[in-house]
């Protein structure tokens, strides 16, 4: 195998873009799945690429675009959910809709941006620049930083919100960032990855991990490892098979998740003759 | 009253349509032990809920050990007041063993940016000890039973060191032995700890040996107030649940004995 190629600059970005965003996607969907939020990423992402649409469309940075929306429907997001108004699936999915419908209008109206959304929709990590990569570093710190002091907070918010409203922890405010935090990392990682494919990213490292262990930290880590592990080996297999990185990096997420879920020590059930050894 | 712990003046709570609490009025002084009792929906819940400002007031006022519930500080106060729930169903793979759950009731007294001591795991460790689950500690919280869930709820609480307790029928799916076991238990911890306790509970059997007062809820409003000997007759709790005075006496034949 010719291994020139991890000498070029656009090669050492791609691999640094997928280790921060992996790190990134992969703590975030440990909130997800635990959470029971998985509509939170595809609703995220929609909103990032309507932004970034309108970013092209109005001739500015589509990631500052691709931000805004998100925050909007962060702050959309948590308060709908929040006053019981809609559960938090139903409200994820209003405004997943109204993103995705944003997105085809944008589609619709602006010249000759075809190319260009489509290239947020899959990603392109060949011809991610510096500044991408300087901005999926500051996010990724963000979010291993935010698990790292808050990890308490968030436990207890993750277990059971009430039981931590209950013992003075200011749950709704943890909840709030973590829902901030999940928009700012699909901003960061649209260019990269896809609009379209960053769920997957988010959610099968996570889902894979939460079949392999009953620790939470150990999940954080496991699901770290199969997120850059996923990336890179996404990456490989787009370089040597020249076809699109978004879809490989997804494809390889999801082979891990049904590696982990095949392998699950929690599906494992005790044989009828441990459990009378046990009762003896 | 000067002495109160708890004070609730005037309370309305409202969920939309429906009210769950009418200007509801109560006085708790420190120390006293006072059972919630009413039929289901009546507002008991919403009593309780009150108190650590879970649940949220459309009028009136509620003042915790001298502090306002919905005033600035209350994620402080919420640290001095203990809270089980009614039983609810876990993630029965969520991550968490125990232990880790129990620790839980230590963080909101931990505060930001520290971390739980070696003191902090060991009172983890007594409270686990002291509702007889010590064995559990290391299990997944989702592995346990209803009725185990329930002591962890109890564990953490515990671990809080609280100056309140409120317990929102915190026997309900325990078997009988645990049921008595639970309550000796809350009822020594109230006594040892000085605390001061609200408990919703349907087991009026146990009443008499366990509380001080008794509050009867019904339809958002307070009933009924005062020492359970007093207070549960076939005659209040016929009109408390709706029920005929034979279907009272046939059913709680020895309250009925009692009050000949």
């Amino acid at each position: 195998m010719d291994l020139s190629v991890f000498g070029y600059q656009f090669m050492q970005n791609a691999i640094l873009a997928t280790l921060l965003g992996g790190v990134a996607c992969s703590i975030i969907g440990v909130f997800v799945v635990l959470l029971h939020m998985p509509f939170i990423g595809v609703a995220m992402s929609h909103a990032a690429f309507a932004g970034a649409l309108l970013g092209l469309w109005l001739g500015f940075d589509p990631i500052i675009g691709a931000f805004v929306f998100c925050l909007g429907a962060s702050a959309v997001v948590g308060p709908l959910a929040d006053r019981g108004q809609l559960s938090p699936e139903t409200s994820l999915g209003v405004v997943f809709s109204l993103m995705l419908g944003i997105a085809f209008l944008f589609i619709g109206i602006i010249p000759n941006t075809r190319s260009a959304a489509l290239d947020l929709l899959w990603g392109s990590i060949l011809t991610i620049s510096r500044g991408d990569i300087v901005l999926l570093g500051i996010v990724a710190f963000l979010v291993a930083g935010a698990v790292f002091l808050f990890g308490k907070e968030i436990q207890a918010t993750i277990f059971n919100r009430n039981v931590a409203l209950a013992v003075g922890i200011p749950a709704t405010l943890v909840l709030y960032g973590i829902i901030f935090l999940t928009g700012a990392t699909i901003t960061v990682t649209l260019r990269a990855i896809g609009g379209l494919l960053i769920f997957s990213l988010i959610l099968n490292p996570a889902a894979a991990a939460y079949q392999l262990t009953y620790s939470m930290k150990r999940m954080f880590l496991i699901s770290v490892g199969f997120g850059v592990l996923a990336c890179w080996i996404g990456l490989l297999f787009s370089y040597l098979l020249n076809i699109p990185s978004g879809a490989t990096i997804v494809i390889a997420s999801s082979l891990i998740f049904m590696l982990a879920a095949i392998f699950s020590p929690k599906r494992k059930t005790k044989s009828p003759s441990l459990i009378q050894e046990s009762k003896q | 009253m000067s002495d109160s712990v708890i004070l609730i003046e005037k309370a309305v709570v409202s969920y939309r349509e429906s009210v769950a609490l009418r200007s509801v009025s109560l006085s708790v002084s420190q120390g006293e032990f006072v059972a919630i009792i009413g039929p289901n929906g009546a507002g008991k819940t919403t009593l309780l809920t009150i108190v650590n400002g879970l649940a949220h007031l459309t009028q009136g006022q509620v003042q915790v050990l001298g502090r306002s519930v919905n005033g600035r500080g209350y994620h402080e106060l919420r640290k001095q007041v203990g809270y089980v729930a009614q039983v609810s169903t876990t993630d029965k793979r969520m991550p968490m063993s125990v232990r880790e759950v129990v620790m839980i009731g230590r963080y909101g007294r931990l505060g930001f940016l520290r971390w739980p001591s070696k003191r902090d795991w060991q009172l983890v460790d007594e409270a686990l000890g002291m509702v007889g689950i010590a064995s559990l500690a290391g299990r997944p919280i989702g592995h346990l039973s209803g009725g185990e869930q329930q002591r962890v709820a109890i564990a953490r609480c515990l671990a809080q060191e609280p100056d309140i307790l409120l317990l929102d029928e915190p026997t309900a799916s325990l078997d009988w032995k645990a049921q008595t076991e639970i309550l000796e238990l809350v009822k020594r911890i109230h006594n040892e700890r000085r605390l001061t306790t609200l408990f919703v509970t349907h087991d009026l059997d146990a009443l008499p040996h366990t509380c001080d007062r008794v509050v009867l809820v019904k339809d958002g409003l307070i009933v009924g107030d005062g020492t359970p000997d007093n207070l549960i007759s076939t005659a209040t709790l016929s009109q408390l649940y709706g029920l005929p005075v034979e279907v009272v006496e046939e059913r709680r034949p020895h309250i009925h004995k009692r009050e000949y």
